[in-house]
């Protein structure tokens, strides 16, 4: 870097076509040393100057012409070469036309012994006249701590901190239908396996974290949801979409097409590949996952669409102190 | 005319003696020295540029329909901030330009601090009488780090949402009080409430760079006082003598010179090199993410590090103690930022050094500390190249797995070999400088040896 720096230097003294001259006699009269004129290099500043007007004037012209195709390549070109022209001819100034000056000067001291003991006094004077120090010290930090709390107090109206309950919302029940993201119904038959859909409930807001479903079809003995029997629709599954971990939507799907390496249908988490066993009520197969992904019990109604059949198993979102002891609600 | 105006200023202020003495002020000269004022500058850019985009950023995730010149996204339903940024960067006249800038701005604003962090830890300039101006760099640092995720998290296209939402995550992980905390900064569960783009907004603008900036003030006011550190190299330099360039003429071309190329730069690289080409991604809904994503590389070592670790919750009886994200988002930058602030005070208690220090160590010269320093280096680097192993998996196909067992095995051995390698380098070129001397003092006697028995 400073190698760097020395050969750019050397390199602009070269073009400037002569060599460093220091004033041999330093004038004791003056403050600043002086230095002999160097008209190459004032040339140079100058001619520097004039590159960053130029380039100033260029960004107000493009910015002024609507018919200059990619305007934002060429603002910045033209506002970057005026600053970097600017900055080349400060450089030169301050390295080749100002006298290079290396003073030498004294650290401030250390301590000021006299002055501290002069403020300790004059705190300790103004004070000695009152009997009951301590307890009017004692007065003053107390009313400063309640004056603190007074302060502080308005930021609760920030949000509810108790509201616990807010976690466990979730926009199922049992009989709400299943629509894709632009409102239509999903209907059991347009289920196939080895695809994904993202399902909603009919007529909630979408953004809740309670609300988008992954839905995937299993060949049913393919199945072994345990404790969650049942829970599927002739083969239909359907997960919060939403990473138990940190609250990404789990977005991919991993159809078991290569046998040896993914031996299992498996939903992933892009964020930290958090993986879910589809086939196996969610449970976590790899990744920082703490817990299963929450399970919505289906079911098919008379005319074929797919229904809610109950809510979550467990608490939709990523994970929190309560999230095990606690039951979603509707 | 200077005249008159140095008159007339010291008339109303009083202020003659003062710069008079400020002109004379000494800045030792060190390339290393510079990237403190880099920082310095980035923050002005990024000041100035971000003026300009609040000018037309709407801080509202109210939904909207998108009806712009950008036809790809043509209908799509977004929210209002996420519109208005696709217009600054599309219909505002030199919008993009800034946009970009800002965006650069903080990649090198971070980029320059953790620099500067360096030379200051592996020279010892946080040593006493300089621990607060230390502490204050740190203090900004965080800060940094936290105005870099809120900034891009108000963008609210999908890749900030998603950073957004590990955020949220990363906070709910906190033992016993998280969902309650995040409940309360958020106004409601994730995706919040109606009030949390203005408090983000707010933060951003306004809470963060007004911190930030009072800190920088306090920090440099504390540099001046105590004047700059500086190193040995000079045989003037001395613990109770500076040797510097005067503020006047010599380092006001420079510094300004330093601040028109940094802008310079930064502007150049806003026009003509793409970041964060936020239409391509799209609009965040809570339902949508994408495979591959990676936040700014400042944030790469906290993804890195909830990619390790392994899959459990800290559970008692059905009671989560402990969710999962906690060890790499909380406790891993605890432990880092922890170490920074607690290794001054731990270095004394180990070297008994209360010393006053003007001049700085060289790496070689305190061995414990660079070896130490090093290994965290290393640490956090594993951690942060970890953090990509999804890209690389998407690029190269290389096993994920594979990849997150070697991660997790290296940021446990490497910091170890890497401190000890730094700790040996360390002794080995304090070695060769003591054989150097010895042997130049050795000559030097023969010299004068000789030059005495000769005639």
């Amino acid at each position: 870097m400073a190698k760097a720096k020395d050969w750019l230097l050397s390199g602009l003294v070269l073009l400037l076509g002569r060599g460093r001259r220091h004033a041999s006699h330093p004038d004791p009269r003056r403050i600043v040393k002086k230095r002999i004129p160097r008209p190459g290099a004032e040339l140079a500043a100058l001619g520097l100057l004039a590159l960053s007007s130029l380039s100033a004037i260029a960004f107000v012209v493009v910015y002024a012409v609507d018919r200059i195709p990619w305007d934002t390549q060429l603002l910045g070109l033209a506002l970057g070469f005026a600053l970097v022209f600017f900055a080349t001819a400060l450089i030169v100034i301050g390295k080749e036309l100002v006298p290079e000056e290396e003073l030498v000067d004294e650290y401030p001291p250390a301590e000021h012994p006299a002055e501290q003991a002069a403020i300790v006094e004059t705190v300790d004077e103004a004070v000695d006249g009152i009997t009951r120090r301590r307890l009017l010290k004692l007065g003053l930090l107390g009313t400063g701590g309640a004056l603190a709390l007074a302060a502080i107090t308005p930021a609760l109206s920030f949000g509810p901190a108790l509201k616990i309950k807010a976690f466990l919302e979730t926009p199922w029940r049992r009989g709400r239908r299943l629509v894709d993201e632009s409102g239509r119904l999903y209907r059991a038959d347009e289920i196939e396996e080895g695809s994904f859909y993202t399902a909603f409930p009919e007529g909630a807001d979408k953004e809740q974290l309670g609300a988008p479903l992954v839905v995937v079809r299993i060949p049913k003995r393919q199945l072994d949801l345990g404790e969650m029997t049942g829970y599927d629709a002739e083969g239909i599954v359907a997960y919060s979409a939403i990473c138990t971990h940190a609250g990404c939507a789990v977005s991919m799907y991993r159809v078991p097409t290569f046998r040896p390496v993914e031996p299992r249908p498996a939903l992933v988490c892009p964020c930290h590949y958090s993986t879910f066993d589809v086939a196996r009520a969610g449970e976590v197969l790899y990744g920082p996952a703490g817990r299963r992904l929450p399970m919505l019990p289906l079911r098919i109604d008379g005319r074929g669409f797919i229904r809610a059949d109950g809510n979550f198993n467990d608490v939709v979102g990523p994970t929190w102190w309560g999230t095990r002891m606690k039951e979603p609600r509707p | 005319m200077i005249a008159r105006t140095v008159r007339w200023v010291d008339r109303r202020t009083a202020s003659a003696p003062l710069l008079r003495k400020t002109l004379r002020y000494l800045f030792p000269d060190h390339w290393s020295f510079l990237l403190g004022e880099v920082a310095l500058y980035a923050f002005i850019v990024l000041v100035a540029t971000g003026i300009y985009l609040t000018f037309f950023f709407v801080d509202s995730t109210r939904e909207v329909v998108y009806h712009g010149p950008y036809t790809p996204l043509q209908g799509q339903h977004m929210s209002e901030a996420y519109r208005s940024v696709l217009n600054i960067s599309t219909t505002v006249k030199a919008g993009l330009l800034i946009r970009q800038t800002h965006h650069w701005a903080a990649n090198i604003f971070l980029a320059s601090i953790i620099l500067h962090l360096f030379r200051v830890f592996f020279t010892g300039a946080y040593r006493k009488p300089r621990e607060l101006t230390y502490f204050l760099g740190v203090t900004m640092l965080v800060l940094a780090l936290l105005e870099g995720y809120i900034g891009y998290s108000l963008v609210d296209d999908l890749l900030s949402g998603m950073g957004l939402a590990i955020g949220y995550s990363v906070g709910l992980s906190f033992p016993f009080v998280g969902a309650n905390v995040m409940e309360w900064l958020f106004g409601a569960p994730f995706p919040g409430a109606e009030s949390l783009w203005p408090r983000m907004y707010v933060a951003h603008v306004f809470l963060f760079p007004v911190l930030i900036g009072t800190l920088l003030t306090v920090h440099l006011l504390l540099v001046v006082m105590r004047h700059h550190t500086q190193f040995r190299q000079k045989r003037a330099a001395t613990e109770h003598a500076i040797v510097g360039v005067p503020t006047w003429p010599g380092q006001v071309p420079r510094s300004l010179g330093l601040l028109a190329a940094v802008a310079g730069v930064l502007f150049l690289l806003g026009g003509l090199v793409q970041i964060n080409p936020i239409w391509l991604w799209g609009p965040y809904h809570t339902y949508l993410s994408t495979n591959g994503a990676q936040p700014d590389w400042y944030l790469g070592w906290l993804i890195g590090a909830l990619r390790l670790v392994p899959g459990f919750d800290v559970v008692i009886g059905n009671y989560t103690l402990v969710p999962n994200p906690f060890w790499g988002g909380v406790l891993f930058p605890l432990v880092v930022i922890g170490f920074l602030y607690f290794w001054p005070w731990f270095e004394r208690r180990v070297s008994g050094d209360l010393a006053y220090h003007n001049l700085l160590d060289r790496p070689r010269d305190a061995p414990l500390r660079t070896a130490v320093g090093f290994g965290m280096v290393v640490w956090v680097i594993l951690v942060f190249v970890a953090g990509s192993s999804d890209r690389v998996t998407v690029l190269f196909g290389l096993s994920y797995t594979g990849q997150i067992w070697f991660y997790r095995v290296a940021s446990i051995v490497g910091p170890i070999v890497g401190g000890l390698i730094a700790y040996r380098v360390c002794r080995e070129l304090q070695a060769g400088e003591t054989v150097e001397k010895d042997r130049h003092r050795a000559e030097v006697e023969a010299r004068l040896a000789g030059m005495q028995t000769e005639p």
